[in-house]
């Protein structure tokens, strides 16, 4: 039975939200992206370290990672490159801005139904939107099963995938037949390191637009003669109703953000009497924080 | 999430030092791969943009994996299952992760699956290594094995084993000591003998303190001519693991470099082929792999005198006495300012004895594709001069470094220091090896004298003397000129006794003036280009006249009777 599975690898270009400075956020209580610098969304690279380990495993297995987002997220589609992937697909179209999950999954599932996968593996979630919705809404709009909280991709039969699901107290083991969608943990092995070879084989891959603002384009032969071109859609590429998509397709309206400094003086010290632990006992029963 | 090659700009300033385009241009000969290879570089730049994007691949690993592994690594160390080598949980992962990273054969040829990366950016891999985790360098520069095969072995040879470090990250060992061969390797005893039936060498006899010795590839020095007893007897043999022909009887418990296993060997006719010629194993081709082990010696040096130094740095600025931090009292600075001194001479040393090594073996390996021109084979002869006299001062210099570096970064820690709780008091023993193995200090010494004695560094800190430095410094490059002439009067004053018992009784001193000196030019060549380099130069320099001063002043008050007194106070009749 042909083992080779058609993965598509659904990953974001985010802030860096791990180190905040100062200068984080914006007076309005907006990220402010530029004092941040933009990496590869952590869970979405647990998700593609899953399909590469497919691609060793399984001959024949290709991976294409599909990003959405300004012309500088063609980085996230090298990263891909330099790690094993065959290529991808950066989705960017002004009318895709100002996306909330619902717009965006739309957008994804749009150029989903173009490239026809058998697989998609997403991250868990973003760190900058932290909604875990983006995969679940894939699968819903594909009509496809979806496994989250994914640890572990343990076998392919050549119908169903087994996926070991890591939950809050414990392993869950499941199967599930293609075509299906799978949103991984940080929880899951760490991506690997990108490649020596692949990174200075591809280090000149551009996007068309990337290519047109470059001063000067000493590369240029070379990219054409090694097939180096990022693949780049706008939404006349997916047949996409511009009406569900961006600003306009966005139900999300954000009433009001706070800032909240966790205080360590919200803590409680106890002693180790046998008085104070009855009553911290009887307190978590009451908050039904235990039993 | 740090990052052991973009947190150092050094690194910076030897991949950007106006020789890097000789040695691109000699490495990469009009960069004719790019027609057939789709990873090799089309230009200058484009070349040095590799090379930097790769470094700081390798650059994360040290500072994501290799470092933090290196406690564990420490307490567990490798040990021996069934006869052979299981490497500690953390030295394993180390490996897979430059491996998975397609790392291994970072300078051999594109053909053989390898980089082709210039001899300047292993050492810079060897340094970040090191730093991250010393024990483990010696698994990963033991490359300089495959660079060997690559040198000498036929193509037969290097089709079998090349490709295997590149593409699989195969290890490699050189098996070189035995029980009653150390320092003398002449005496080398393991018997090759060709079995007529089995069509193949056989080797028989055991090795000791053999770093690595249960690796995939092993070059193993043997006596292939019975009834010889000297360096004319020995051959050079690779032998492959995956013949199971060689125990390991037993791993040494060390003082330090822990993870890297340490091995007692025991051949029983074990398969192995012939490298190059036989009868050059010693004379030739083990010259060639020590003189490369020395530079990856100087790399290892100076990438834990790296994490020595930072160590001591962040002790220095977090750590308040008498209500402030200590590093704000002078006795502190004052050892913070020296250690940052030296490890920069180490680094200014390694590059620069690199890029000689560097331009003279590119020059041999383009001599076996055709004629050198008359300039070219110039060329070659006199970096290899200056690299045979640079390496045993690099190897001297940089290990002795370390050592005083790790002290100072214990003794900056305080009692601390001397608990397990701190990575100084590991860096501490593992620094202790750096002047015993590959040649000890004495023996770098002995490999050094004659470049005294014949004038190669007195050549050369001519050379120096007459470049053009910029105003800052010339105070600096005064200096300089008067411990020159101090270092020639010195010279001129032992080698006008005539007497080689006392020249070699003065050996170290004047090797090290002249140390005092190459390094002190090759800072000041820094200090031009940035104030950090310019202070370094200051405190070594300030420091070396008075260490050469000190020397001269032995020099001068002494007499070839001191050899008796010396030999007289531990003779035979006194304890």
């Amino acid at each position: 039975m042909r083992k080779a599975l058609k993965i598509v690898v659904l990953a974001k270009q985010v802030p860096d939200t791990r180190n905040v400075g100062k200068d984080a956020m914006k007076a309005d209580g907006t990220v402010n992206r530029a004092a941040l610098p933009a990496i590869f969304n952590p869970e979405d690279l647990n998700a593609l370290e899953q399909a590469l380990r497919l691609k060793d495993k399984f001959e024949g297995t290709t991976i294409e990672i599909l990003t959405m987002g300004p012309p500088r997220a063609a980085e996230i589609i090298r990263e891909g490159l330099f790690r094993g992937t065959d290529g991808g697909v950066l989705l960017t179209d002004r009318k895709f801005a100002g996306a909330d999950t619902l717009a965006t999954s739309y957008a994804l599932a749009c150029a989903i139904r173009k490239i026809r996968p058998d697989l998609i593996i997403a991250g868990r979630q973003a760190i900058d939107g932290d909604t875990a919705q983006v995969g679940p809404q894939v699968a819903e709009k594909m009509g496809w099963p979806q496994v989250t909280y994914a640890e572990e991709i343990a076998n392919f039969d050549g119908k169903e995938l087994t996926i070991k699901r890591r939950l809050e107290h414990g392993v869950e083991t499941v199967a599930c037949p293609l075509p299906m969608v799978v949103t991984v943990n940080g929880s899951a092995p760490d991506c690997r390191p990108r490649h020596a070879k692949l990174l200075m084989k591809y280090k000149h891959a551009k996007t068309v637009t990337e290519a047109r603002e470059l001063q000067e384009d000493p590369y240029l032969s070379l990219r054409e003669s090694r097939g180096l071109t990022i693949t780049e859609w706008g939404v006349a590429d997916v047949d996409a109703d511009a009406e569900q998509l961006g600003l306009s397709g966005s139900p999300t309206k954000v009433k009001k953000i706070e800032n909240v400094v966790f205080q360590a003086k919200e803590a409680k010290l106890l002693t180790a009497a046998d008085g104070d632990i009855d009553s911290l006992m009887k307190e978590l029963i009451e908050s039904h924080t235990l039993g | 999430m740090a990052n052991f090659f973009n947190d150092n700009t050094d690194f910076q300033y030897h991949l950007n030092h106006p020789m890097m385009k000789k040695i691109v241009e000699l490495r990469e000969r009009a960069f004719r791969d790019a027609a057939t290879c789709d990873y090799a570089p089309v230009n200058h730049q484009d070349a040095i943009d590799s090379y930097n994007q790769v470094l700081s691949v390798l650059g994360e690993i040290c500072g994501d994996v290799i470092a933090p592994n290196a406690e564990s690594v420490d307490h567990e160390g490798p040990t021996v299952v069934n006869d052979h080598v299981v490497y500690a949980r953390g030295t394993q992962e180390n490996h897979d992760a430059l491996k998975q990273a397609g790392l291994y054969g970072i300078s051999l040829p594109r053909r053989y699956g390898g980089l082709n990366f210039p001899l300047v950016c292993f050492v810079m891999s060897n340094e970040m290594v090191a730093r991250g985790d010393v024990g483990f360098e010696n698994i990963w520069g033991l490359q300089d094995c495959a660079e060997t095969l690559n040198e000498f072995a036929s193509d037969e040879i290097k089709q079998e084993f090349l490709p295997r470090v590149c593409n699989e990250g195969a290890t490699c060992a050189m098996d070189l000591t035995e029980p009653d061969a150390g320092s003398d390797l002449q005496a080398v005893m393991l018997k090759a003998h060709w079995d007529d039936a089995k069509q193949t060498w056989l080797l028989n006899g055991v090795k000791r303190f053999i770093t690595n010795g249960d690796g995939d590839i092993s070059l193993v020095l043997a006596r292939s001519e019975e009834g010889t007893s000297d360096a004319r007897g020995l051959s050079m043999f690779v032998y492959d693991r995956r013949h199971m022909a060689v125990k390991v009887r037993r791993i040494e418990n060390k003082m330090g470099i822990k993870g890297s296993p340490t091995c007692e060997l025991v051949f029983t006719n074990a398969p192995a082929q012939l490298v190059g010629d036989r009868k050059m194993g010693l004379i030739k081709y083990v010259m060639a792999l020590m003189n490369a082990a020395r530079l990856g010696i100087g790399a290892q040096s100076t990438g834990l005198s790296e994490a020595a130094y930072r160590e001591g740095l962040k002790y220095a600025r977090e750590r308040f006495q008498f209500g402030k931090a200590i590093i704000e009292f002078p006795a502190v600075y004052e050892l913070l300012a020296n250690m940052k001194s030296r490890l920069h001479a180490s680094r200014a040393m390694l590059y620069e004895t690199t890029r000689f090594v560097e331009i003279y073996k590119t020059y041999e390996t383009i001599a076996k594709e055709r004629k050198l021109e008359p300039e070219e084979r110039n060329e070659m002869k006199f970096y290899a001069r200056l690299a045979d006299a640079f390496t045993p001062m690099l190897k001297l210099f940089s290990s002795e470094y370390c050592n005083s570096v790790a002290y100072d970064s214990l003794q900056i820690h305080g009692g601390s220091g001397y608990m397990k709780d701190y990575a100084v008091e590991r860096l501490y023993r593992d620094a202790r090896i750096t002047n015993i193995y590959e040649g000890t200090s004495q023996l770098q010494v002995v490999a050094a004298i004659r470049h005294v004695t014949t004038g190669t560094y007195l050549t050369q800190i001519m050379a120096y003397e007459g470049m053009e430095y910029c105003g800052e410094v010339e105070h600096l490059h005064r200096e300089l000129i008067e411990m020159r002439k101090e270092y020639e009067t010195v010279v001129a004053a032992v080698v006008e006794k005539a007497d080689n018992d006392y020249i070699d009784f003065h050996a170290r001193r004047m090797v090290e003036m002249a140390g005092h000196i190459v390094l002190g030019y090759l800072l000041v060549t820094q200090a031009c280009e940035e104030d950090e380099y310019r202070r370094s130069a200051e405190v070594y320099i300030k420091d070396g006249r008075a260490e050469n001063r000190k020397r001269a002043e032995y020099i001068h008050s002494s007499d070839p009777k001191d050899l008796e007194l010396l030999k007289m106070s531990v003779s035979a009749t006194t304890v």
